[in-house]
């Protein structure tokens, strides 16, 4: 047994780890008799990935690639391939991955679970809309391929089915082209939500990528810089350097805090705001900014963090997101992470899958205790009057009937579960 | 780790040849790394580990498809120290598979490499082979013979083009070490690790410890004098 945490360090219980290095004998292992959860990378905010006093199933030993089509673009690996991996592999060879979200430091598996959403799902959908085939291991030795012409609804339920269903060996993902690493960007700034969500429906003919970074303590108004972007063919740029630097410690207290926050927001939006304008940037910046730091979750001290990620349909979409800004400018919690930025008009493939035509808002918060938990009820009320949902994948505390209020297809997806599997997260919203 | 270092040999195309005793697990290998850099040659090989006909029939099947550049021996299998006190078969597979094994193998390239006068052959020691520590002592006296053979194949190849290298890692996260892990142990990265014994390889340099830290930590534990040393719980 050894502790493990998940991203948001909330908690590092004893976990009895089984590490997966071979696909074909990865059904023999999860059929132990006791109920297991699979884990990727660990980059999962909450308790989605863990197990406390039980089993995990480590998948990252299922790091091979097994096929690569460069005319097709058709690519099948192991479940615990780092997306990292796939975009160093392919894009040097014109392809990307279709749909990649704020990291890189995740598996494929883990990237199906949670169905995951990049700054372009208007134009491209969730990751789970680009995978053509995937393995399924359940806890009873049975292997199923699923796909979304292949059983189906074993596949819609996998697909955002916190790993649920079953362990994901390997998947095949259809790439998208491009012409090489670089994005055509753009960043404006905005003073009101009006201007932002009048920027977001303007950006979405023409640019794939939008997302915005968001005062949280500006209050309802809403003041950020909305950034957008387009794959850009660039011929004669060096990539950058990768220079990675790491938090080295984890600091006695959060160094995101009352006093650190306010001043720091200001001042980053008004240098920002100086800076907007179109730049070519590498898709490792544009996408992935806080990659090179390594390890910045610790910045937020050893009780850890909380992220409070919501979406709420369109035609509420500006009054409830007013009134969450609202109540975290009163409460002064929060972080400069903080994200706002609009779904597509597109139904997820997933029973589970979290995204869904609408606005979503994601925010950290350092773990202050009851005072965090009591500003979570005040944001839960305006997800629930607006029939909106949160995120499982970074979920630490939802209530049950929010969950349930949310996702309308849990009935179904249940029956897809695997009685073998189990997590702390499965255990709190569904009760096993 | 061997895996790892093919990763990094293949950003260029190599003409590269896996040796293992499962068909089935260095055919996974190799495709991962025929996606990885199409334009190289890999060919996977499945082989006996202490038969010494089929070593070397190994060896010669390798060479027949041209000159060897460099061979990098890195089977190995931590046992379980207690396992081996009390059974003696896991003793003797411990000693085999991680002393025995690797010997026979490099004896094979080694006469390769002198008809060719040239190439670079790579044995990965470990820390755990400079000096016996009741925690890991059977594992340990492997890998103490492979240190001693490599150091008198260097002497046999002094002043050749052939040139020996002995990579001695710490403690590295790699399947082998996978329950030591899972017991919370602090391990090196493969990746990290697997760049260093590839450079070197590169450099053809005699012994090296990965990561370089431990060269310091060994040379200390080597010249501890008895009385101090058999008061450790290491």
């Amino acid at each position: 047994m050894r502790p493990v945490s998940s991203w948001g360090r909330l908690s590092a219980e004893l976990h009895e780890v089984v590490v997966l290095q071979d696909p074909k004998r990865a059904a023999t292992q999860i059929a132990c008799g006791l109920a297991g959860i699979a884990y990727g990378n660990g980059r999962s905010y909450g308790d989605v990935c863990l197990n406390p006093n039980g089993i995990l199933w480590q998948t990252r030993g299922l790091d091979h690639f097994i096929a690569f089509d460069p005319e097709t673009g058709l690519l099948q690996c192991e479940a615990g391939v780092l997306l990292r991996d796939i975009q160093r592999l392919v894009i040097p060879r014109g392809w990307m991955l279709p749909v990649t979200p704020g990291t890189q430091l995740i598996t494929v598996g883990g990237a199906i679970a949670n169905d995951v959403h990049g700054k372009n799902h208007h134009a491209l959908g969730s990751f789970g809309d680009h995978v053509r085939r995937l393995q399924l291991a359940r806890t009873d030795g049975e292997l199923i391929e699923c796909g979304p012409d292949l059983k189906p609804d074993w596949f819609d339920a996998t697909v955002g089915g916190l790993g649920l269903t079953g362990v994901i060996v390997h998947a095949e993902i259809q790439l998208r082209r491009v012409p090489g690493p670089w994005l055509e960007t753009e960043t404006v700034p905005y003073t009101s939500l009006e201007e932002f969500f009048a920027l977001a429906d303007g950006s979405e003919a023409g640019w794939e990528h939008t997302v915005s970074w968001i005062d949280c303590l500006a209050g309802e108004t809403g003041r950020g810089l909305f950034m957008r972007g387009n794959t850009a063919l660039a011929n004669d740029r060096t990539a950058p350097q990768g220079r990675k630097l790491t938090m080295p410690l984890v600091p006695p207290v959060s160094l995101v805090n009352r006093l650190s926050l306010r001043p720091f927001n200001l001042a980053y939006f008004q240098l920002k705001k100086r800076q907007t304008g179109r730049t070519l940037a590498h898709y490792e910046s544009f996408f992935y900014p806080l990659d090179n730091l390594l390890e910045w979750n610790r910045m937020y001290g050893p009780k850890g963090f909380y992220q409070y990620q919501s979406v709420v349909p369109r035609e509420v979409g500006q009054d409830a997101t007013a009134a969450m800004l609202r109540e975290i400018s009163r409460s002064g919690e929060g972080s400069f992470l903080a994200v706002l930025k609009t779904f597509g008009e597109r139904q997820p493939r997933g029973m589970l899958s979290f995204p869904r035509p609408g606005v979503t808002l994601a925010l950290d918060f350092p773990n202050r205790g009851e005072q965090s938990h009591k500003l979570f009820e005040r944001l839960d009320a305006i997800v629930r009057e607006a029939s909106g949902r949160l995120y499982p994948a970074k979920d630490a505390r939802m209530p049950r009937e929010l969950f349930e209020a949310g996702y309308p297809r849990l009935q179904e997806f249940l029956r897809y579960r695997d009685p073998g599997i189990s997590s702390a997260l499965s255990r709190r919203l569904m009760g096993y | 780790m061997a895996e790892h270092c093919a990763r990094l040999w293949l950003k260029d195309q190599v003409d590269l040849t896996l040796v293992g005793r499962d068909a089935s697990r260095i055919e996974r290998v190799a495709a991962d790394l025929k996606v990885r850099s199409p334009g190289s040659v890999i060919r996977a090989v499945e082989s006996e580990f202490l038969d010494p006909a089929r070593i070397r029939d190994t060896v010669g099947l390798i060479a027949s498809e041209g000159a060897v550049d460099v061979v990098l021996i890195a089977h190995g299998s931590l046992p379980v120290q207690e396992n081996c006190q009390q059974d003696l078969a896991a003793c003797r597979e411990a000693l085999e598979v991680n002393g025995i094994s690797p010997v026979l193998f490099a004896e094979a390239f080694a006469a390769q490499m002198a008809k060719q006068s040239r190439g670079t052959l790579a044995l990965i020691g470990s820390v755990a082979g400079d000096r016996g520590r009741k925690s890991n002592y059977v594992y340990g006296a492997a890998k103490g013979l492979v240190t001693r053979y490599a150091q008198g194949l260097q002497h046999r190849f002094a002043g050749s083009g052939v040139r020996v290298v002995l990579i001695k890692p710490g403690p590295t996260d790699t399947p082998m070490t996978a329950h030591l892990k899972s017991q919370g142990a602090r391990m090196a990265p493969v990746e990290s690790v697997a760049q260093q014994i590839v450079a070197a390889v590169e450099a053809g340099k005699a012994t090296t410890y990965v990561p370089g830290k431990w060269a310091a930590i060994m040379m200390v534990i080597r010249h501890l004098p008895g009385f101090v040393f058999n008061k450790m719980n290491i």
